[in-house]
């Protein structure tokens, strides 16, 4: 922290005229919510501004700021895509408070001093909580576990451990990998997927991998993957979280073991809720994910799993690449869609607005959920607006209409399908730590 | 910027009002676009190019000043061949691009290789690519027309236009056909052509394949499926076998070639069992011996033979409807 860092901390600030979301108590009437060095000291209406700074919050919601357990910063290694700078902009214009980083680097984050690089990065860029999860295995290869015991006790508290972007094909190596992560009580992230099923598969199969002539990834690569790591969890009842889900009958087998009183949980993309295979007619390489876009009757099912609880919270995967890695011939286009500055318009456009849920719901998936998951209170971190608590806080206009250009993401890349989509509900202002990162949709530089 | 007087004055003439539309390049990317009106159009204007082949001068104008680059990114023979004399014969001049020891094997990638090839001056590329859809993605990225000469296991329009055609100038009919496609219809973009062209025209589709050579949910496409060639030969007027590739075995797609023939295989004892006799289409190269035995190759030859020789009258009357007519 720089000597800024610490002035902007001793400001006060003045949030005026917002609609307070809490988990506890839903959203309130209009409120005025003062910051004393970095400490939600009150709330109230009508709070005279004194010398504090004033945000301006009309017509606007005050929420906890958001939580994303699931994103890829490239950082070691892939620079080019991302950085833990740019990702950190992209994260707060998003409203994100707090981002968890998936293991797949260059060099991987499978050991302390690669997890302590990556958390020490995101404390010099100071916009943001930017946290690893370690890799279940050394390497990401699958053969041998990694240190979680140590990962889980350096600087960086590692709790999640993931190989994610692969799976961990070998069941007793998962296994095992359960029972030490449950004796370290660390959380298994699992990218489920039976990779023997979909030999370069491009997108789902299904109608329109006929009809395009694109190698499918059946549905039931991902499900026997999730079936397997459910029975794992239950023989050695470690604690599982299943990385975006993707299809039906996943969400159907998370519903069962979650009625049977296993401790899983799991998460869905703003990606896998809104779009299916249908749109990839275009040949989009930026619709190209994996999982892939699943059919309509798999978004129905998602849409479902969301709304009765069965998935816990929405993750991004935002999976930044660079423009020549997506301006290719679609069996050549990498994987993944970038996320963190459009997932709120998407909740509010796709689920709010289609009644799938409330607003409150979908906050509880972006704040309680995946900040009880992974003990965030570990880093100071409540999800709730109340006096004492330290001000991490996303003020968003459910209303404001806009639309998309990925040119104008903060991120380095720009591989989003969403553009020219108008949608609903931006980010206006983002409180971390009680410093405004950003402000009036602008990224401020920490300590401005 | 202003182009250079001199270039201004070439273009010297009455202004022409043209909407943005008629100037947007016209692409052949997939038969899923075409309408069955595009389709018999072109089949009709095809019969009247199959008769320039026939002349001792076997050429006409129509494309005279037209640039088309055979970019085949893919090695095919035929069909190659068969745009490459279909544009001579409409007098187009014809370059050919091939990937090896091309800037594609250095490492450049097909836009930055397709613009290069394009700013020389192209009115069309027919793009032959292993990876579905690249014909599409090119379109996003070049200013001329774009001609699909096969992508992955996506589509192969022509093909099935030539196809079309074979059957249409035998059999004197389209609607109500009963058509068989028989053999790997998953990795096959000519059976995905014929399939969708098939429909349009109010033909008849059985597909026929052991499921494991079918691609998911095919039914949806609007066809029949059955595991039995002999309640194919019963029912069709047409029968299409695909080309087997030894590699699908690999694949577990089927046992082995000696399983798929005797399953599958159009053998001289299916063959001589038959009192009314379908035609045989294949689109070539044939696997004498797999799909199809020696003996009844040689005898349905003449057919195979003319689909080739409606290659290049359909590819003729393509070029036409895209490039013709605009100057």
């Amino acid at each position: 922290m720089n000597a800024n860092n610490l002035n902007m901390r001793d400001r006060n600030i003045l949030i005026k005229k917002g609609r307070i979301y809490t988990p506890e108590e839903g959203i309130s009437s209009e409120r005025d919510v003062l910051i004393q060095e970095g400490i939600i000291r009150r709330i109230d209406k009508g709070i005279k501004p004194g010398k504090a700074y004033v945000l301006d919050a009309q017509d606007c919601i005050i929420s906890p700021g958001f939580v994303d357990m699931h994103v890829h910063f490239r950082e070691p290694g892939m620079e080019y895509k991302e950085d833990i700078g740019s990702g950190s902009c992209a994260a707060v214009s998003g409203g994100y408070v707090a981002v968890f980083c998936m293991p797949n680097t260059d060099p991987p984050i499978d050991n302390a001093s690669v997890a302590e690089y990556v958390y020490d990065r995101g404390v010099d860029e100071g916009l943001c909580m930017v946290l690893p999860h370690g890799a279940i295995t050394q390497g990401r290869i699958g053969k041998a576990l990694a240190p979680m015991g140590e990962m889980g006790s350096c600087r960086a508290m590692v709790r999640g451990f993931s190989d994610d972007g692969s799976t961990v094909t070998d069941s007793e190596i998962m296994r095992r990998a359960m029972e030490y992560a449950k004796t370290m009580d660390s959380l298994i992230i699992s990218h489920c997927e039976d990779v023997s099923l979909n030999a370069g598969g491009q997108m789902n199969e299904g109608f329109y991998s006929t009809l395009l002539g694109l190698r499918g990834i059946p549905p039931e690569a991902e499900e026997i993957g999730v079936f397997r790591d459910i029975c794992l969890a239950e023989k050695t009842d470690a604690e599982l979280h299943v990385a975006h889900v993707s299809t039906a009958k996943t969400v159907k087998l998370l519903r069962e073991a979650k009625k049977r009183g296993l401790k899983v949980t799991c998460e869905a993309t703003p990606h896998h809720f809104t779009l299916d295979d249908s749109y990839l007619v275009s040949y989009d390489t930026n619709l190209k994910v994996n999982p892939p876009l699943r059919s309509r009757a798999d978004v129905e099912a998602i849409l479902a799993g969301l709304s009765d609880g069965t998935i816990d919270v929405i993750s991004t995967d935002h999976a930044p690449h660079a423009l020549h890695e997506k301006e290719t011939e679609f069996d050549r286009a990498e994987f993944g869609m970038v996320g963190l500055e459009t997932c709120l318009a998407l909740v509010v456009t796709v689920l709010v607005e289609n009644g799938v849920f409330s607003l409150e719901q979908a906050l509880e998936k972006m704040t309680l959920a995946p900040s009880r998951i992974m003990r965030l209170e570990r880093f100071g971190y409540k999800p709730e607006i109340t006096e004492g608590t330290p001000a991490n806080i996303t003020v968003f206009n459910s209303d404001l209409e806009w639309v998309v250009d990925p040119l104008r993401f903060r991120s380095r890349s720009k591989n989003s399908p969403f553009g020219g989509w108008k949608v609903k509900g931006k980010v206006i202002h983002t409180i971390f730590n009680g410093s405004i990162v950003l402000e009036d949709m602008q990224v401020s530089p920490a300590g401005d | 910027m202003n182009p250079p007087e001199i270039l201004k004055s070439g273009v010297s003439g009455p202004a022409k009002v043209q909407s943005p539309e008629a100037n947007r390049p016209r692409h052949l990317l997939s038969i899923a676009e075409l309408s069955s009106d595009d389709i018999i159009r072109l089949l009709d204007s095809a019969r009247s190019f199959a008769e320039v082949s026939k002349r001792p001068v076997k050429k006409v104008p129509a494309l005279r000043g037209k640039t088309i680059v055979n970019m085949f990114i893919e090695p095919s023979t035929r069909t190659r061949m068969s745009f490459e004399l279909a544009a001579k014969r409409l007098s187009a001049d014809v370059v050919s691009f091939t990937p090896s020891g091309s800037s594609l094997s250095k490492g450049e990638s097909l836009k930055d290789t397709a613009k290069t090839i394009v700013a020389m001056g192209v009115d069309a590329v027919v793009i032959r690519h292993s990876s579905a859809g690249a014909p599409k993605l090119l379109t996003e990225w070049v200013d001329c027309s774009v001609i699909n000469a096969g992508d992955g296991m996506h589509e192969h329009p022509t093909q099935a236009l030539l196809d079309l055609f074979t059957m249409r100038e035998r059999l004197g009919r389209l609607e109500g056909l009963k058509v068989a496609i028989v053999g790997d219809i998953d990795h096959s973009r000519v059976a995905r052509s014929n399939i969708l062209a098939l429909n349009k025209v109010g033909a008849r589709v059985l597909l026929v394949a052991p499921r494991s050579l079918l691609p998911d949910r095919v039914e949806e496409m609007g066809v029949e499926v059955t595991g039995s060639i002999d309640e194919a030969l019963r029912w069709c007027d047409v029968l299409y076998l695909l080309r087997i590739q030894l590699e699908r075995v690999s694949e577990s797609r089927f046992p082995s070639l000696r399983e798929y023939t005797l399953q599958y295989g159009l053998t001289q004892t299916r063959w001589s069992r038959l009192k009314r006799k379908p035609l045989v289409m294949h689109p070539g190269p044939m696997n004498r011996g797999v799909e199809i035995a020696s003996v009844v190759a040689d005898e349905v030859e003449p057919v195979i033979t003319g689909q080739v020789a409606a290659g290049v009258a359909v590819r003729m009357a393509v070029l036409y409807e895209l490039l013709g007519g605009s100057t």
